[in-house]
């Protein structure tokens, strides 16, 4: 079963929640997916068994080859290219490696080469095992990356893999969606949390996959915020992790959710038991 | 000379627009005659890229200088590579007004 752990709002606990259910299940994959800021490592504590550099194809002109007429460019439907009269500039950043530049050029002065664009670490913490990637800084676009994660998470059998995808529903969330049998959705006991929770829901009430969402740091404002909106609208409610500054403050020093909150391992064997449905 | 500059309507007295890869206008101008041409942005509904795929009109239209609000990295690249003069900081006044206060130095 794959489940992907998402939330609007950065910080309603994804990574917490994603680390937990692994413990709880004791044998699983967790996938960091929030390959711009991956968190997963320092609550799971890995112990990295392989890295490899993550590379995408761009192009690179052969300027001998080239007699700088322009068809490239005028194909590059992301702007990504400039002929000038006698060099040729190649935005590496703006690529998206659709490879139709190379396709077109008519002197073939089009090759592909390889970009460093990130990293892929693997390892495993006892038994539950670790797939994660880093965008370099200053990479524009985090989707690629993600998708050649999870590609390396393939290789791994489990029963159970678990997503920690970036916060918000953007290009690289929807990435990690497209591979979930599950959406599990953290969303914040807050005003804010309730808030971005609705901006998830429009998309997850849009296609076919089940989801359910957990409640975290409840009893940080003064009512079930979270509860009551999914009672109202009808939408599956996991449960509630109650928050506590003894909690907050074992988390930030690196302890995972699920020992850090009182019961926190029963808590998590349920909200797991209700997943699995 | 030819100068560029970037615009928010189609003539030389419309208000400068500040951006550059995502202006509404080019106004292309004569110095000497102040005999204009005004371009719609094909850039301006770019995914993205809007800067570079501004900087390929400028050179393809041969002007010299663009004056203009701000240019972004990629836009600042290509229009170097492409040997244009970037003049940044303009706003608040018309293209003409513009135009008068660059040749005078007072921009």
């Amino acid at each position: 079963m794959r489940i992907a752990v998402v939330s609007g709002k950065g910080g309603a606990g994804k990574t917490n929640v994603a680390v937990s259910l692994a413990l709880v299940a004791s044998s699983a994959l967790v996938v960091d997916c929030d390959v711009e800021e991956p968190n997963v490592s320092l609550l799971l504590k890995p112990v990295i068994l392989g890295r490899v550099t993550a590379f995408r194809p761009t192009p690179k002109i052969n300027t001998e080859a080239c007699d700088f007429c322009g068809l490239c460019a005028e194909v590059c439907r992301f702007n990504a290219i400039m002929v000038l009269p006698k060099t040729v500039l190649v935005f590496e950043k703006m690529c998206k490696s659709c490879g139709v530049c190379s396709f077109v050029c008519p002197r073939k002065a089009v090759h592909e080469v390889q970009r460093p664009i990130g990293e892929i670490e693997w390892g495993r913490a006892g038994s539950i095992l670790y797939v994660g990637g880093k965008l370099n800084v200053g990479e524009a676009m985090p989707t690629p990356l993600v998708s050649q994660v999870k590609k390396k998470a393939e290789e791994f059998e489990v029963e159970i893999t678990i997503f920690d995808a970036p916060p918000g529903i953007t290009c690289p969330v929807v990435e990690v969606l497209e591979s979930a049998d599950y959406i599990l959705i953290v969303a914040e006991s807050t005003a804010f949390g309730k808030s971005d929770l609705e901006i998830v829901l429009e998309f997850v009430e849009n296609i076919k996959t089940p989801f359910g969402v957990l409640e975290n740091k409840a009893g940080l404002s003064r009512r079930f915020l979270i509860r009551e909106l999914c009672e109202r609208r009808n939408i599956p409610y996991l449960g509630a992790i109650p928050f506590s500054e003894d909690a907050a403050r074992a988390c930030a020093e690196g302890v995972p959710l699920i020992e850090a909150v009182e019961g926190g391992w029963d808590l998590f064997a349920d909200i797991l038991s209700a997943v699995r449905g | 000379m030819k100068v560029c500059v970037t615009a928010q309507g189609p003539d030389i007295s419309s208000p400068v627009d500040p951006r550059f890869g995502r202006a509404r206008f080019f106004i292309f101008v004569d110095t000497e005659t102040m005999n204009f041409e005004a371009v719609e942005n094909p850039a301006a509904f770019s995914g993205g890229g809007a800067g570079v795929r501004a900087a390929r009109l400028i050179a393809e239209k041969k002007a010299e200088v663009v004056i203009t609000g701000r240019v972004g990295p990629n836009a600042q690249q290509a229009l170097e590579a492409a040997g244009v003069k970037v003049v940044a900081g303009a706003a608040g006044l018309s293209v003409k007004e513009t135009i008068r206060r660059f040749l005078e130095g007072r921009l």
